[in-house]
């Protein structure tokens, strides 16, 4: 754990200073969407639908309209907008056919998933509101549901969509299928297994909502929204939705208390309460979720069923990966929901290990359920939970220990830049992309160090003696990070329709204060802290004299949002570039006031030298002052420090690390308890350490939450058993052991600052880590694979028919 | 998560709080812990709420001139835990909702919401109290044992409020345990058992076993403790006797746990609450 400092030592930079932005969020001075109180601003609630499938026959709305405070009701045929955007089909339209169904702002004519909105009402009070909805009669056609995706393709299954047979989203594939096919024909070994990876429910602290403005003087938009992506949200509720022109909309996110990946998307509130403020003559419209509305109308997680075959030589070595996957993408397509299971999810799956065959096959599959869509790591940690419990499978099948196979499999460190076979080169018709860095056994080993790995043997006799199964799981993970190269995840072959660049505005006052805007969007990360860090340290500058300005589209430069753990390697680059940019004008006007030339000034820190004359110098806030004036500015400078750059990666980054789980089972009940949990991981560089351990805590109880307690159930008629906090399990503190934490530091190549990201590094170790420690505990029964959730009633069943039944 | 409308009326005196209730569809809210998130979800919708949340008089815990102990109805978790001499019941009340829910949620709640799962109705079924409900009638007496006839339902009648709960002195020597597996989200006792027991010469003298989150209400498991009355207490005795924790009840089964898992953690739990009370 980080050592926390209040303020810098001598750079910033590198320093684990306290968030800026902290002291506002702990006092409850911080100012989230529920906080916004507008000037005559109305109340909007949707009424969801209570079947899984169903066709509205007709809607009576005429006893809701009557009620006290209300000012309207809608239904989806009163809303003359496109059905929500799909920003990203499996493999773009290179040979892969999409049958898209997006949800439109209010369901017409039947309703796919339970919560699925079908009608609105805008009234004084919230209260007015929901009582106004009890009042909405609809007369529903229930129609039979099917929440499995294997069940769904079956014949005779519900139809969800005429245009997708056996509820058939896409059928996409990637890597060489002969090759693939042959190695494991002719492998010494092959192992199979079939894993479920469970459906999870995100649960940001805050949940979702919107303000809608229709200002009638200016036929302007202005929309307050709980969103990772306002500058995207206002191009794809232009472009797709509403037809309103582009710069007639205006998106502001204000403080977004946690998003885990669920914020980013187009949601069907964000047009209907645009329309709903025009409708009513542009009194403000609020709609905020509530908690069990956020189960059924945010999107969920996960929810793959895969096949995996795994094989190779008896020495150890794997030679091939085939698996076959499932991917449950709910009852209408979220806005990004195929290219995750497919790019961010197949493209990596063989991980951190040199596999030199390696082929998926992915089904994207319609369900009577809440959309699926990115959840923080968003196809990685699908992935690294495929072939994590793949390499355990194989090891225990070949008799070898799981750090070993490990080892022998790596990528050695002097094979970088690595092309791996399952497809990250493979995009037709763009640029491939590569593993560019990594270092795998130095972390490893520091990992089986801490644990004291050897003696685990010993560990798990003393745990028999306490009536306990001792189990210790590993997982050598690798991480995707920083998205990515607009000419490779916006070429063809990827699909996803945009660029992903990102940018930044600097501006220094007459003053000397730093004014940093950024079209990055943060969610609890702390950006208002680090971006501070790197252009304070850039600029010479103290950090508290730097303020870092964003989600706001009037104001801040475009940006593609905070996801993909992309804002410190995308973001911040773009903010070392407008530095840089901002210092060479800097560097040219020190030059005039110093009657040198340019190339004789050096900076150091804030101070602008000439070389060989160090009396000679001007400080950076001198120079801000003197050009923001301008009396003086020399023949063709423009006054003022005002400089934005935009930055497109060249690649990702690639992060890495091991992560052990040490578990015990109560044989007699079944209940595991995490009792150890270590972290090695190597994200590069650090801007600030103790937000990068922040990050892996928050990450690494994520995940181990879907080991051991998450897990979205459904009956089988399409109602969320798990419909709130009551029932669906969240971990919480006092559950979880302290994290021991280390590091390897692999600076990344492809930026300044060798960042790598971390948003997302914890969550995509974590699952595969316990999941390995719980199998691991239960190979005393001979118990080779169990799905998660761990349960104590799936444990204690799995114990006891191993025993044969006997309890 | 808003309720529907209702009327809101502050009792001043218990008396005015029964004759409120005389008047209809009304119920009765203290800390409101259990009510006002049913009401929230709209699953209730009583026409209006009668808070008797002020009223002194029903406030506190204090030793009774028998040697027993009596609790009154709006004695938070937080104050029962703070008067309490004894361990088990501090690690019941411990293990009830969380810091907020203690301080507002009342014991004289808890027994009148009569939840199946709770854990205070196996902690006082254990310790052989008795509810005193006062009417315009008058008071009366109503032992625990018997008075939880469904989930969510009692032996109090729609004129009545709990005022009380009441218990004579412990048995001689007698030790407890409170044991349960809490469902990880909600807290709520999969299995709560609380084992009262006592030995004299070389055998069980006294046994209470209260058992929560298993069967419809919270009940006394009877046949543990005739097995376990008489016996030597010993690790098999005790393991006996637990093998009945469930007898006679239709065992609750939901998707976290199903009726044979929950049948036989009954058993292990009582097993364990007894062996823990008995000191080992």
């Amino acid at each position: 754990m980080t050592d926390v400092l209040d303020a810098p030592a001598t750079t910033p930079l590198g320093q684990p200073i306290k968030r800026t932005e902290d002291p506002r969020f702990i006092t409850g001075e911080g100012r989230y969407l529920d906080d916004i109180k507008l000037q005559s601003m109305t109340h909007l609630a949707i009424l969801r639908s209570p079947y899984a499938h169903a066709n509205i026959r007709s809607i009576d709305t005429s006893a809701a309209k009557s009620m006290p405070g209300v000012h309207a009701v809608f239904v989806g045929a009163d809303i003359p907008y496109n059905p929500l955007p799909m920003a990203w089909p499996a493999g773009g339209s290179a040979g892969i056919t999409n049958n898209i169904n997006t949800p439109r702002v209010l369901a017409t004519d039947s309703v796919k998933w339970t919560g699925e909105g079908v009608a609105a009402v805008v009234a004084e009070t919230p209260e007015q509101a929901l009582d106004a909805l009890e009042a909405i009669d609809v007369d529903w056609e229930p129609l039979p549901a099917v929440v499995d995706s294997e069940a769904a393709i079956k014949d005779g299954a519900p139809q969800l969509h005429e245009n997708a047979p056996n509820n058939i989203v896409f059928e996409w594939s990637v890597g060489d299928k002969d090759g693939t096919a042959a190695a494991i024909e002719g492998a010494e070994v092959v192992v199979t297994q079939r894993l479920v990876n469970q459906r999870l429910i995100p649960n940001p602290m805050e949940t979702r909502g919107d303000i809608g403005w229709y200002n009638p003087g200016t036929d302007e938009y202005t929309v307050w929204m709980s969103s990772q992506t306002p500058h995207i949200q206002r191009l794809l509720l232009a472009a797709f939705v509403t037809g309103i022109p582009e710069h007639k909309i205006r998106c502001i996110s204000p403080d977004v208390g946690g998003a885990f990946g669920t914020k980013i998307f187009t949601y069907a509130d964000m047009p209907l309460v645009m329309f709903a403020s025009k409708a009513i003559g542009g009194r403000p419209v609020k709609w905020v979720e509530g908690r069990r509305e956020n189960y059924q109308s945010t999107i969920h997680g996960r929810d793959h069923i895969t096949y995996v075959e795994i094989a190779g030589k008896r020495d150890g070595e794997v030679t091939g990966v085939r698996v076959k996957t499932y991917a449950n993408l709910g009852g209408r397509l979220s806005t990004i929901g195929p290219g995750i299971p497919t790019t961010l999810y197949a493209r990596v799956l063989s991980g951190c290990y040199k596999i030199p065959n390696v082929y998926a096959e992915v089904t994207g599959v319609y369900t009577n359920t809440v959309f699926v869509d990115a959840y923080r790591g968003a196809g990685r940690p699908e992935a690294t939970y495929v072939i994590e419990r793949a390499m355990d499978l194989f090891a225990a099948e070949i008799g070898m220990d799981r750090a070993e196979v490990r080892r022998r499999n790596f990528i050695p460190k002097d094979q970088f830049p690595y092309e791996n076979p399952s497809g990250l080169g493979t995009a037709s018709g763009g640029a491939k992309i590569y593993i560019d860095s990594g270092d795998y056994e130095p972390a490893m080993d520091k990992a089986l160090g801490m644990v004291d790995y050897a003696a685990l043997a010993a560990q798990k006799a003393d745990a028999r003696d306490r009536g306990k199964l001792l189990g210790v799981g590993l997982s050598t993970y690798i991480e995707v990070c920083g998205v990515a190269p607009s000419k490779w995840i916006g070429a063809v072959g990827e699909g996803w329709g945009a660029a992903m660049w990102e940018s930044a505005n600097i501006r220094v006052h007459l003053t000397g204060k730093v004014v940093v805007t950024v079209g990055t969007q943060p969610q609890g990360q702390g950006h208002e802290t680090t971006y501070a860090q790197v252009v304070a340290a850039e600029l010479g500058v103290p950090m508290e004299d730097v303020i870092v300005q964003h989600s706001d589209t009037l104001g801040t430069p475009f940006g593609y949002g905070s996801y993909g753990s992309r804002t410190s390697s995308v973001g911040m680059t773009a903010a070392i570039k407008a530095a840089d940019k901002i210092k060479d004008k800097a560097r040219r006007y020190a030059a005039h006031m110093l009657e040198a030339s340019p190339d004789d000034i050096e900076i150091d820190g804030a101070e602008y030298r000439v070389k060989g004359s160090p009396d000679r110098k001007k400080t950076f806030q001198e120079i801000a002052f003197a050009l923001d004036l301008a009396f003086d500015a020399p023949e063709g400078m423009e006054p003022y420090l005002d400089e934005t750059a935009y930055y497109d990666t060249p690649n990702c980054t690639w992060p890495f690390g091991t992560h052990i789980a040490t578990v015990e089972i109560d044989e007699e009940t079944g209940v595991v308890d995490l009792v150890r949990y270590v972290a090695v991981d190597d994200v590069g560089n650090k801007i600030n350490p103790m937000i990068v351990d922040g990050q892996l805590h928050g990450g690494i109880a994520q995940g181990v939450g879907q080991a051991l307690w998450e897990g979205a159930v459904y009956s089988d008629d399409g109602q969320l058993l798990t419909g709130s906090m009551m029932d669906y399990v969240l971990p919480r503190a006092a559950m979880l052991p302290n994290f021991e934490l280390d590091q390897t530091v692999t600076p990344s190549p492809v930026n300044p600052l060798g960042v790598k990201g971390v948003g997302e590094a914890g969550a995509i170790a974590s699952t595969a880590a316990v999941a390995n420690a719980v199998v691991d505990a239960l190979s005393a029964y001979g118990i080779r694979h169990l799905d998660m959730p761990y349960t104590p009633q799936k444990l204690w069943s799995a114990i006891q028919s191993a025993k044969g039944g006997q309890a | 998560m808003i309720p529907a409308a209702f009327d809101y009326r502050r009792a001043t005196s218990i008396d005015d709080a029964l004759a409120a209730l005389a008047g209809g569809d009304a119920k009765v809210i203290a800390g409101g812990m259990s009510l006002l998130p049913l009401m929230k979800l709209r699953l209730a919708q009583p026409s209006m709420l009668i808070d008797i949340g002020r009223l002194e008089e029903l406030k506190g815990s204090r030793a009774t001139a028998d040697g027993g102990w009596e609790v009154g109805a709006l004695t938070t978790y937080t104050e029962a835990l703070e008067a309490t001499e004894l361990d088990f019941t501090r690690e019941c009340i411990l293990g009830i909702g969380d810091v907020q829910v203690r301080n507002r949620g009342t014991v004289g709640g808890s027994i009148s919401h009569a939840d199946p799962a709770s854990d205070l109705p196996a902690l006082l079924l254990a310790l052989d109290y008795s509810a005193v409900l006062r009417s315009t009638r008058g008071d009366r007496t109503v032992p625990l044992d018997g008075f939880f006839e469904g989930a969510f339902q009692t032996g109090i009648a729609p004129d009545e409020i709990l005022v009380k709960l009441v218990r004579g002195p412990l048995a001689a020597s007698a030790k407890g345990s409170y044991l349960k597996m809490a469902h990880p989200a909600s807290g709520y006792s999969i299995v709560g058992v609380c084992a009262v027991v006592a030995s004299s010469g070389g055998a069980v003298s006294h046994a209470r076993i209260g058992i929560t989150g298993v069967g419809e209400v919270a009940y006394r498991a009877k046949a543990v403790e005739s097995a376990l009355l008489g016996s030597d207490g010993s690790p098999s005795a005790v393991a006996a006797a637990a093998a009945h924790a469930a007898d006679g009840q239709t065992v609750n089964s939901d998707i976290y746990a199903d009726r044979d898992y929950r049948s036989k953690m009954a058993e292990v739990y009582t097993r364990r609450a007894i062996d823990a009370a008995l000191g080992r």
